[in-house]
């Protein structure tokens, strides 16, 4: 146990140690998203009804934040790490893969909630917000950091350059979280589109997270827990496989 | 005895590359052990299959008896392995990169331990250092106490001088000899073949994954009877029946490259009837780097 609990505090430091970039810089975004978007689009847009559309936009915000950061902190520890050689410290240690996975899922769910609590505490001052289920709020935002958390080791192990794993963030995370509905109801969309972004895992955490605040969603909040609890599990599977394989750790 | 470190017939495949062709050693707990060889003999390979960073294409390896596949969890809490690269985290300061490694080996209240190795390393003073402010020398110093936080029964030091200054290199070895004498086993790489010589009790050569030389380094040394004989004349005139002795010609002196020391009577006779004196005369046994070169060439 010790060993796993030194293995997480040092990844929980090594993002707590840095806490204007990994925490208060994603805040600042989310501010400035909601700055821009509810103000000029305020009294135009109504997704749900009696909802301000800055209201609506801020737990979307929350989540996007979460899962964005909860993704970034195990990538790119694992990632630097491999680049600059010092994964070794945490290759000779006797770690099961178990342990291994574990203090890096746990240490990116921790980003991803302080960083999503952080976007849900700056907000609060602006905008008026209900908390309906607030259970639901937690699972949500512990499933899919949790999520992000797992890919966020599959592409730190996949990645030996700084290159690759910015094109992982670049073109799978960044247009999966932007649409996934933080902005917008799928209702809104062409049904087409519609269809299309049901395939997009993150917009059942999305709204799902949603839904516990205002009681309302676009999807069944079991079905969007039952899918996001079902990806949390087979990316838990793969990445715990992967780390026993020694994928691009050990030769 | 376990032998603390045990390699049986192991194999390590890059692609088409063999970096260890059937390579088997046993090194015994307590000794000093050389692990020599040129840059790409698979020194470097070995011991990062010993350490489970690498895995063995074929063969198998134990340290301390324990599997370092089928049972790692024990292999890796009997070894400590110093790496060659000059890595850090530059997130922690000396005191929390030490801490962390003695944590990760399962280790809680270690501060007492951690100290000493910080004192004997001399990095005491810098133990609020960040680990980037720290000079090259330094950050060698810190993963030298990574390695040794956990005690490990079986140390292992690639190439630990590498670009270290004569202090440093000093403190360290009298350190690992402490360690050594205290019942630590010791295996070392370095391409500073007199650093072996004065340390290692034993020593494996390795040429293309393949050991060409295991033996004690004083039966390396004595492997090659024949000596040398440094020679300045007058006049400066070597007798043409000497000249294929001749191993080394410099300013104002020979260097002739003797069988045994019988043969040195034959020297001094030619001299004698080519009516050259001896201004200056040293004999001197070949040094482990002069073996390490004939070995190499002959393997």
């Amino acid at each position: 146990m010790t060993g796993f609990y030194t293995l997480f505090r040092k990844e929980w430091l090594r993002f707590w140690k840095v806490s204007v970039q990994t925490v208060l810089a994603p805040v600042l975004t989310a501010l400035l998203f909601l700055l821009v978007f509810a103000y000029s689009l305020r009294g135009r847009v109504e997704v749900f009804p009696g909802v301000d559309y800055g209201a609506f936009l801020v737990p979307g915000l929350a989540m996007m934040s979460a899962l964005q950061n909860a993704f970034a902190n195990s990538s790119s520890s694992l990632m630097q790490s491999k680049m600059t050689g010092n994964i070794v410290f945490v290759l000779l240690p006797p770690f099961s893969h178990r342990e291994f996975f574990l203090a890096y899922l746990l240490a990116a769910i921790g980003r991803g909630l302080v960083v999503g609590m952080g976007v849900l505490a700056a907000t609060v001052w602006f905008v008026a917000i209900p908390l309906e289920y607030p259970l639901w709020v937690i699972a949500f935002a512990v499933a899919g950091s949790g999520v992000m958390g797992a890919l966020g080791i599959i592409a730190g192990l996949y990645s030996s350059k700084v290159d690759e794993l910015a094109a992982f963030q670049n073109f799978i995370i960044l247009p999966l979280t932007f649409l996934s509905g933080v902005f917008y109801s799928i209702h809104s969309l062409p049904p087409f589109w519609q269809r299309l972004s049901l395939f997009n895992p993150i917009l059942y955490m999305v709204d799902g997270f949603r839904y516990g605040f205002f009681g309302h969603a676009d999807v069944s909040p079991w079905l969007s827990l039952a899918i996001v609890g079902a990806s949390f599990f087979a990316l838990s599977f793969f990445t715990l496989w992967l780390i026993r394989i020694g994928y691009k750790l050990r030769h | 005895m376990v032998p603390a470190i045990q390699v049986e017939h192991v194999s390590k495949d890059y692609g088409a590359l063999r970096a260890l062709d059937d390579v088997s050693l046993e090194i015994a707990p307590g000794e000093f052990f050389g692990l020599l060889g040129p840059n790409g003999a698979g020194k470097t390979t070995l011991i990062s299959i010993l350490a489970g960073l690498a895995i063995a294409t074929r063969g198998r390896a134990r340290v301390t008896g324990f599997d370092v596949v089928g049972e790692y969890r024990d292999a890796r809490r009997s070894l400590g392995v110093v790496p060659q690269e000059l890595v850090f985290d530059p997130f922690f300061t000396v005191r929390e990169a030490l801490a962390f490694q003695s944590g990760y080996f399962g280790l809680r209240d270690n501060r007492a331990w951690i100290e000493e190795v910080m004192h004997h390393l001399d990095l005491a003073g810098k133990a609020e250092t960040n680990m980037r402010a720290l000079s090259g020398g330094m950050k060698r110093r810190v993963l030298v106490a990574q390695a040794l936080v956990h005690k490990p029964p079986v140390i292992v030091l690639d190439e630990p001088t590498a670009g270290v200054d004569v202090e440093l290199r000093q403190a360290l070895w009298r350190f690992i000899r402490r360690l050594n004498r205290d019942g630590h086993t010791v295996v070392l790489t370095t391409h500073y073949l007199e650093e072996a010589e004065a340390l290692c009790g034993r020593i494996a050569m390795l040429k293309q994954g393949r050991i060409v030389a295991l033996d004690t380094t004083r039966n390396l040394l004595r492997m090659h009877s024949g000596c040398y004989v440094e020679l300045r004349l007058d006049p400066d005139r070597l007798p043409a029946a000497l000249a294929p002795l001749v191993a080394q010609r410099d300013e104002g002196g020979y260097r002739l490259a003797l069988r045994d020391y019988a043969e040195l009577e034959r020297v001094l006779a030619e001299l004698r009837t080519a009516r050259v004196e001896i201004q200056e005369m040293e004999v001197m046994q070949p040094d482990l780097e002069e073996i390490f070169v004939q070995i190499m060439r002959k393997a």
